[in-house]
């Protein structure tokens, strides 16, 4: 196992790994969207309560749990590069923040065009609301800081940092909702008790949730290779790979 | 793994711990003013603010609800089914305003003590099922609602 | 939502609802394309960068 994991984190086996890996995780994303997002708009039965505006929830739940799965793989991946001062954990975490911003913007934005039509507004500043917006800007922090830093070792380690104080963030989005008065519900999924939704509208979600996953895993490898052949350009294998490309 | 990387690895978590204890104590210390709303029997408690807005956060009792014929005023009682609160409000109610629904009011308390409000935001509850569960559940006479979690998270 | 009228109308939440999905599509294909694009565009300065140096040697 640790053998395995130390030829992962050398940029040439990450290298083949993801090109080998990438396909499948494309693929099955791809299928599992069509099939989630059918299920969502013909399966799945109006709510009770709130109509066909309860759709909203398949696109809104699976972003914002991305963007708080996204964020601990951040600083996961940012803590393992102060550690190990492995390049590919560096890259997985810079790799990260894009995507995790762009999931919690989704599940702000989502959740806003949601609370018009049934809270009666886009925005309120209670706890979960406002605790997924410090979100927002710890990412966008993150990715200020790595543009701002020159040197790509510095800039990793300043937001590994940043990452790892900003998990402090996580516990309180997911309770905020149980230690305050919050406009926003409490949870329906993740809550001990069975789910209280009904099983014709869980699978859908589910589904869509596995697919978000995919989707971000293939992504986040796509764009670290991307981090890799750039800082790993004057090696050797990047070297013969570009005269493989060459030569074809 | 070396005593340079366990030294490291040390600092990262006690680094994140002491970060949560803070936060947490920050929290704990801001308390009221991450309350979005009170409840009612907050109110007759006297704890809510009588010099400024604040929110009130109850169940729209079944049967309460007057709505004025030539305007949009509208009259309700709020309740934690404890204590209950009159409020009078002035606008658009959105679509999950009903009877029975969590809601949250903004305005204030006037002298004879009803809250004239000048937002009504709905709070909807985490169950979701389609209308002819919710039917079904009704007629067995199953408290299917969990309005409790509506008023108190 | 027995005829396709009412589908689009999603019972009158149609602006909130289509533009949550639409929103979410964009905001994936940006995703999937912006780092493919760039990858292209860095394969190909690197593949540039070797022809130069071949002619370099040569």
């Amino acid at each position: 196992m640790w053998k395995w994991i130390t030829k992962f984190a050398s940029p040439m086996h990450f290298y083949l790994l993801v090109n080998r890996l990438t396909p499948w995780l494309g693929w099955g994303a791809a299928i599992l969207f069509v099939a989630g997002v059918y299920g969502a708009l013909f399966y799945a039965p109006a709510d009770y309560q709130q109509g066909e505006s309860f759709r909203i929830i398949y696109v809104h739940v699976p972003s914002a749990w991305m963007s708080m799965f996204i964020y601990m793989v951040m600083a996961a991946a940012g803590g393992a590069g102060l550690i190990w001062k492995t390049k590919v954990s560096d890259a997985i975490a810079r790799s990260s923040a894009p995507l995790g911003a762009s999931f919690t913007f989704l599940a702000l934005a989502t959740g806003s065009l949601w609370g018009k039509p049934m809270w009666g507004t886009w925005w309120v500043w209670d706890a979960r609301l406002t605790s997924e917006l410090i979100l927002l800007f710890l990412y966008l922090g993150y990715i200020a800081l790595q543009s701002a830093i020159d040197d790509k070792r510095t800039a990793a380690r300043a937001g590994a940092i940043l990452a790892l104080v900003g998990v402090v963030n996580i516990p309180i989005i997911h309770y905020s909702v149980e230690w305050w008065n919050t406009l926003h519900q409490g949870p329906t999924i993740t809550k001990l008790d069975t789910p209280s939704i009904h099983i014709d509208m869980l699978i859908p979600l589910l589904i869509m949730a596995l697919a978000f996953n995919l989707y971000y895993a293939a992504m986040v490898l796509i764009r670290a290779r991307h981090e890799i052949i750039e800082q790993e350009k004057n090696s050797k294998w990047v070297q013969d790979l570009i005269i493989d490309k060459v030569a074809v | 793994m070396n005593p340079k990387r366990k030294k490291i690895l040390f600092t990262i978590v006690f680094t994140v711990i002491g970060v949560g204890i803070a936060t947490g104590l920050a929290l704990k210390a801001f308390q009221e003013n991450l309350l979005y709303f009170y409840s009612p029997t907050q109110i007759s408690d006297g704890e809510a603010p009588s010099n400024r807005n604040f929110r009130v956060g109850g169940l729209v009792l079944a049967g309460s609800v007057v709505r004025n014929s030539n305007n949009l005023n509208v009259s309700f009682t709020l309740t934690d089914t404890m204590n209950t609160v009159e409020v009078i409000y002035d606008g658009i109610l959105p679509d999950l305003f009903r009877e029975g629904q969590g809601i949250v009011a903004n305005g204030a308390t006037n002298n004879e003590g009803v809250f004239i409000a000048n937002e009504v935001l709905a709070k909807h509850d985490e169950n979701y099922m389609p209308p002819e569960v919710a039917e079904a559940l009704e007629r067995a006479g199953v408290e299917h609602k969990s309005s409790k979690s509506q008023v108190f998270p | 939502m027995e005829q396709s009228g009412n589908f689009f109308q999603m019972g009158g939440y149609a602006f909130y609802v289509w533009s949550s999905y639409g929103l979410t599509l964009i905001v994936l294909l940006i995703n999937y394309l912006s780092p493919k694009f760039s990858e292209k565009k860095l394969i190909a300065e690197l593949v540039k960068r070797s022809k130069l140096k071949k002619t370099d040697i040569k």
